[in-house]
């Protein structure tokens, strides 16, 4: 590749003092171009692998179980889970805010990472967007299902029901209908986006008659002219720049359908912050356990996806699960100082009330297990990573799991209390979608470039219109 | 030179290649020099500063987002307060359905002007870059798939003013273009 050939190595001309503000270069080994859509297109284009089948073998059939679950609880009614009175919202809405929470880290990556010109999020960010879809995809599940008459779900669309009266645009639980819905369809527009230049790739390596349809249909009959990448740039900018706030803002209004009731332990204001931290802590933590094995079965995607990343990664882990140590700890507080009976029997019950276990394995997963990434040797061995990340993954159900079981489980009167237990077909259908969400990953894998080729190769050395030039 | 296409139907262009982002903006800014209108370069990625090589402004696209982002923001006014005060006033909690509800109805606001902006964003771009469409007269030369992999190229259209073919081909050859071809229409 001549590109390779020319490029004299300008930091040869600088001074020492310069050569410390020379970054780290972002792809290793000094990849060409030629070679990044090389080696990304062969995964798409090669052969389907055995580990592929394998993992698909154990997916696809949780999938299917996840599917007649639903089916079930459609054919026989809501009761099929273990929701009653007082625990109204139980795996349902823990599940819904747990898929959602992990969807976040992708719009982080492409969005907020792209606005603060963090270039490394260039190689991560096609598959934790990706990542954002498919957990979306699983979360959309409990909300449809949890109303019970799954064919009334339409009248949580803002067109008059049955009787002419329209929604209530106060509800919060319309303000989540609307931001839900409004997060999955422009991460989707954000997604497709990104990936129309990457299309036009395998378009044009395209082999076969059907795959040159499918991949030429797909690309949209992208050329890559300047006058199309201007546009395209600037339409890239502004989706990121309504990412930011439409990701911090989903979160913020999912948190509302607590916040805003009446509730000791939910009525808090803390929770719009608190739970954007949490969700961003647990995505990347999902980022990881996905990304890790992915470049371990596909190696050399380790000079794009370094060891750095994966660092750095890890330092957000660890920020982002201090601010939810600090959130709890802060809930502790101000139910003590608040001196409202209410609010500290909630939080006493939490700790030491019947669900006691549930808090305490929020309490270590979240806050005291993170506190590894303090150290280097846990956020640059990968086996560690990998390890560690299991327990923000789990740590952010329980938290869920803490927030509505246990408080809807103790409120007001002792008369009311009660104990949630979740049925078979509970937990069978959380167990599916993971099935559902790594039948769409291994997919997505298989068929389209998990990493986002333009952007990486915008990124080398030689990409720089003046590479190679005397330094102005 | 070589030539691809029909060579019955009329010619797009005269195309060239190049080896390098630098070559491909130094040539930019000499096509731009020398007056022409109808022209582009083409690269697998973006490259930083080529509007301004190219002679372009910024795109419009922003201002495109700003009124698809304010119907969003009219639609939801009119859906929230058309229905909950006029239609059919829906006192929820004893709160109130005149302007003093604006704080509850905020939300899908800002929900709906984001929708909107992002339908504006993604549309308007397509719009703008005449696409999507199934095919191309550049497509016809084979050496022009190499842009989404490790190539650069420059391609000036027939409807130029100032377009010629021998004059653009030996241009071309100055900026150091390399396989240069005539493109035919299908």
């Amino acid at each position: 590749m001549s590109n390779a050939s020319a490029s004299a190595e300008p930091a040869e001309q600088l001074t020492a003092e310069e050569k410390q503000l020379v970054r780290a270069p972002l792809v290793l080994n000094k990849r060409t171009m030629g070679w990044i859509s090389d080696y990304i297109s062969s995964i798409v284009e090669g052969k389907t692998p055995t580990w592929w089948y394998v993992s698909m073998a154990i997916t696809v059939p949780l999938t299917l179980m996840c599917l007649a679950m639903l089916a079930y609880l459609i054919a026989t009614g809501v009761g099929v889970w273990g929701n009653n009175h007082p625990v109204g919202w139980a795996w349902d809405i823990t599940n819904f805010v747990f898929w959602i929470g992990i969807g976040h880290a992708g719009t982080l990556i492409s969005a907020i990472l792209f606005l603060t010109r963090q270039k490394w999020r260039t190689s991560i960010n096609r598959a934790a967007e990706a990542m954002t879809l498919f957990a979306v995809v699983c979360a959309g599940i409990y909300p449809a299902l949890h109303v019970g008459r799954v064919w009334m779900a339409w009248w949580l669309a803002p067109v008059p029901n049955a009787n002419a009266i329209w929604q209530n645009f106060r509800s919060p639980l319309l303000w989540d209908v609307f931001a839900v819905s409004t997060y999955f369809t422009v991460s989707v527009l954000f997604w497709y986006t990104g990936l129309i230049p990457d299309l036009a790739t395998l378009r044009d390596r395209c082999k076969t008659k059907i795959r040159k349809f499918i991949y030429g249909v797909l690309a949209l009959g992208w050329r890559g002219g300047n006058r199309q990448w201007r546009h395209y740039e600037m339409a890239y900018l502004i989706l990121a720049g309504l990412s930011t706030p439409l990701v911090l803002s989903v979160h913020s209004v999912v948190s509302f359908d607590f916040a805003t009731s009446v509730v000791p332990g939910w009525h808090t204001t803390i929770f719009p912050p608190y739970f954007v931290a949490g969700a961003i802590f647990g995505g990347f933590a999902m980022v990881l356990t996905i990304m890790i094995p992915a470049c371990a079965v596909y190696k050399p995607l380790h000079d794009l996806v370094t060891i750095d990343h994966v660092d750095k990664m890890c330092k957000i882990i660890l920020l982002t699960g201090s601010i939810v140590g600090y959130a709890y700890l802060m809930e502790l507080f101000i139910a003590w100082y608040g001196a409202n009976p209410y609010e500290k029997a909630a939080f006493w019950y939490r700790a030491f009330g019947p669900y006691w276990w549930a808090y305490w394995s929020m309490m270590f997963c979240n806050v005291i297990a993170p506190q590894f990434f303090w150290f280097k040797f846990f956020r640059t061995h990968l086996v560690w990573v990998w390890i560690l990340v299991q327990f923000p993954n789990a740590g952010m159900w329980f938290e869920r799991f803490v927030i509505i079981a246990t408080t809807l489980a103790r409120d007001f009167m002792p008369s009311a209390w009660g104990m949630f237990h979740p049925t078979w077909v509970d937990i069978l259908t959380f167990v599916g979608t993971f099935g559902l969400f790594g039948t769409l990953f291994l997919l997505f894998i298989r068929f389209l470039p998990m990493i986002c080729m333009f952007e990486v190769k915008a990124v080398l050395p030689e990409a720089d219109p003046h590479h190679g030039e005397a330094h102005h | 030179m070589n030539a691809v296409g029909n060579p019955e139907s009329q010619v797009y262009g005269i195309a060239a290649e190049f080896q390098s982002a630098r070559d491909l903006y130094h040539a930019a800014e000499k096509i731009r020099d020398a007056g022409f209108q109808k022209w582009d370069v083409f690269s697998p990625f973006p490259i930083h500063g080529m509007d301004e090589a190219m002679g372009m402004k910024k795109s419009i696209l922003g201002k495109l987002v700003f009124f698809g982002g304010l119907t969003g923001f009219l639609a939801a006014v009119t859906l929230e307060f058309g229905t909950s005060s006029f239609l059919y006033p829906l006192i929820v909690a004893g709160k109130p359905t005149n302007l003093y509800t604006v704080p509850a109805f905020f939300p899908i606001m800002f929900e709906l002007t984001i929708l909107l902006s992002a339908f504006t964003a993604v549309f308007g771009m397509l719009i703008l870059n005449g696409l999507p469409r199934l095919n191309h007269q550049l497509f016809n030369w084979e050496r022009f798939k190499l842009v989404t992999e490790d190539k650069f190229f420059v391609a000036i259209e027939s409807d130029d003013p100032k377009f010629s073919s021998r004059s653009v081909r030996d241009f071309l050859e100055s900026l150091g273009g390399t396989h240069i071809t005539t493109i035919h229409g299908d």
